[in-house]
């Protein structure tokens, strides 16, 4: 396996596993990290000592509000997902299905869809409030551009034989969804909702930290404000920890269907 | 099936705008929709002029750009070196591509206030985050660039003898170019979003922190001139991105 193979090289050179390298790769950073804190050339803990933060880590894990403002974060994310997912799958299977369509909105889709959607926060707020329904107006809008443009690329992606093959069965228009587009689409379905995870939890979180009193991303600011540094540090290390696992999940998820992805 | 006109698609296109836009118009002004919510598509229009003469839009701009443009030069400067670097070592691509892989993948601009304390409330902080978003794709699509250059060429390269520097600004660089651009275009992208999204959290820089502005003095058709500014900035950033990729293709 790649990562146990020896080094083949000439005689002389160090043998090293890429294991090993990753090993003193990570130690090197942490090093660097723990040099930098004990420096005393940063301001108190701005960078704290590892020992700290694994405290930090220790402490959030017992803290009960973690849990608390984790459920609020969640619930505002699985439901941004569910309201911003069924609209771009909506869009996606019309623009897909229709080249007309497709001609006429799906520039502006791709146009639209990298643009920083924060920008639309003040919006949120005076259309669905400064609670709850702001962060997930925020995560639905995010997540809403990349599922539609890969809908829409995943229905056109369907081998056309398939239809025939459904049509020829007199299989009825749900039949067909779900039988043949859905199974046919399975890759660029995955990828986008995968995608769409990823700028979902940005949405909300960055919303949480603007304007907020509750919620992971409010944890973040309030640990930023009270200079609670190995708490921030800590959240930090959970939440791009939680999101790279998704992701990595859904990689191989997405790639068991036979998707690249980048 | 008569040829449909290629007109059709962007009179549809327009005709759904200017349609939303006057249905919207409509229902405010019957005060369906509040007017202290949305204001009437027509005040946002003749608010763009007092936003870009009063509220100094080319300045911002400016900003923007520049600490965009700040941020897409280390970008340049640190990732296509990195992806390099990676190409060359066969053993470091195998064990860090998966790290810069999941650094690509990660949302680190939710690490905003990590960076606030490391640098300050200054532009730095922004022109880090851009940079810092945009690095690893940059990088691993020059891995890619790379690693894709057909072998018939490195061979040609050998045949005729060519030393490492000659190979690599003779064959292998034009070879990578298409791709490294492909990066370069993706790390602009992410780089420009965090810039913009920095700016609003942080009320600090541009183009972001105009829209801060207005909407904290509740300047309605302002704030709303101040979005589609952004934007339209943002799509014709985009499209002259997306052609000069396209432009490159055709070359390679």
């Amino acid at each position: 396996m790649a990562a146990t193979a020896r080094m083949t090289g000439a005689s002389g050179q160090v043998d090293l596993s890429v294991s090993t390298i990753r090993g003193v790769g990570a130690l090197v950073l942490l090093g660097i990290w723990q040099g930098l804190a004990l420096s005393g050339f940063f301001f108190r803990d701005v960078v704290p000592p590892l020992q700290k933060i694994a405290f930090g880590l220790a402490a959030l894990f017992g803290n009960g509000a973690f849990y608390a403002n984790l459920a609020v974060t969640g619930g505002e994310l699985a439901l941004a997902l569910l309201i911003g997912g069924l609209a771009g799958l909506l869009v996606g299977l019309l623009l897909g299905g229709s080249q007309l369509m497709s001609d006429a909105y799906e520039s502006w889709l791709s146009y639209l869809g990298p643009t920083p959607k924060i920008i639309l926060f003040p919006v949120m707020i005076m259309l669905f409030g400064v609670g709850s329904g702001s962060k997930v107006a925020m995560g639905a809008v995010s997540c809403f551009f990349p599922i539609a443009i890969s809908v829409a690329s995943g229905v056109r992606g369907v081998d056309p034989t398939l239809r025939r093959v459904g049509r020829s069965l007199q299989a009825n228009a749900w039949q067909m969804f779900l039988k043949i587009e859905l199974p046919a689409m399975a890759a660029p379905l995955v990828n986008g909702f995968r995608l769409g995870f990823g700028v979902a939890m940005i949405g909300v979180l960055l919303a949480e930290t603007k304007l907020s009193n509750q919620g992971i991303g409010f944890m973040i600011i309030n640990a930023y404000t009270r200079f609670d540094m190995p708490q921030m540090y800590a959240l930090l290390i959970v939440t791009i920890a939680f999101a790279a696992f998704v992701n990595a999940f859904a990689v191989r998820l997405a790639r068991r269907f036979g998707a690249r992805t980048v | 099936m008569g040829a449909r006109s290629p007109y059709l698609a962007p009179a549809i296109s327009l005709g759904t705008i200017v349609g939303a836009l006057a249905v919207m118009q409509g229902l405010i002004a019957a005060e369906i929709v509040s007017p202290y919510i949305v204001p009437l598509p027509t005040d946002i229009l003749a608010s763009f002029e007092r936003v870009v003469v009063e509220e100094g839009i080319p300045g911002r701009f400016a900003v923007t750009v520049g600490e965009t443009l700040a941020a897409g030069l280390l970008i340049m400067l640190v990732g296509i070196p990195i992806g390099l670097l990676l190409y060359r070592r066969a053993r470091l691509r195998t064990a860090f591509e998966p790290w810069l892989a999941a650094i690509a993948a990660a949302p680190l601009v939710l690490a905003y206030p990590l960076f606030l304390v490391l640098f300050g409330r200054s532009s730095l902080t922004i022109i880090v985050i851009g940079f810092a978003s945009g690095v690893a794709p940059v990088a691993l699509k020059t891995i890619e660039g790379f690693a894709s250059t057909r072998r018939v060429l490195i061979d040609v390269s050998r045949s005729f003898r060519l030393t490492p520097a000659q190979e690599f600004w003779q064959i292998l660089l034009p070879a990578a170019l298409p791709q490294i651009f492909v990066g370069l275009r993706l790390g602009l992208i992410f780089c420009l979003i965090n810039v913009v999204g920095v700016e609003v959290l942080i009320n600090l820089g541009g183009l972001g922190q105009l829209i801060n502005d207005l909407a904290e003095r509740y300047d309605l058709p302002g704030t709303y001139a101040a979005i589609s500014f952004v934007v339209l900035v943002s799509i014709l950033f985009f499209a002259i991105l997306g052609r000069g990729e396209k432009w490159l293709q055709r070359r390679g």
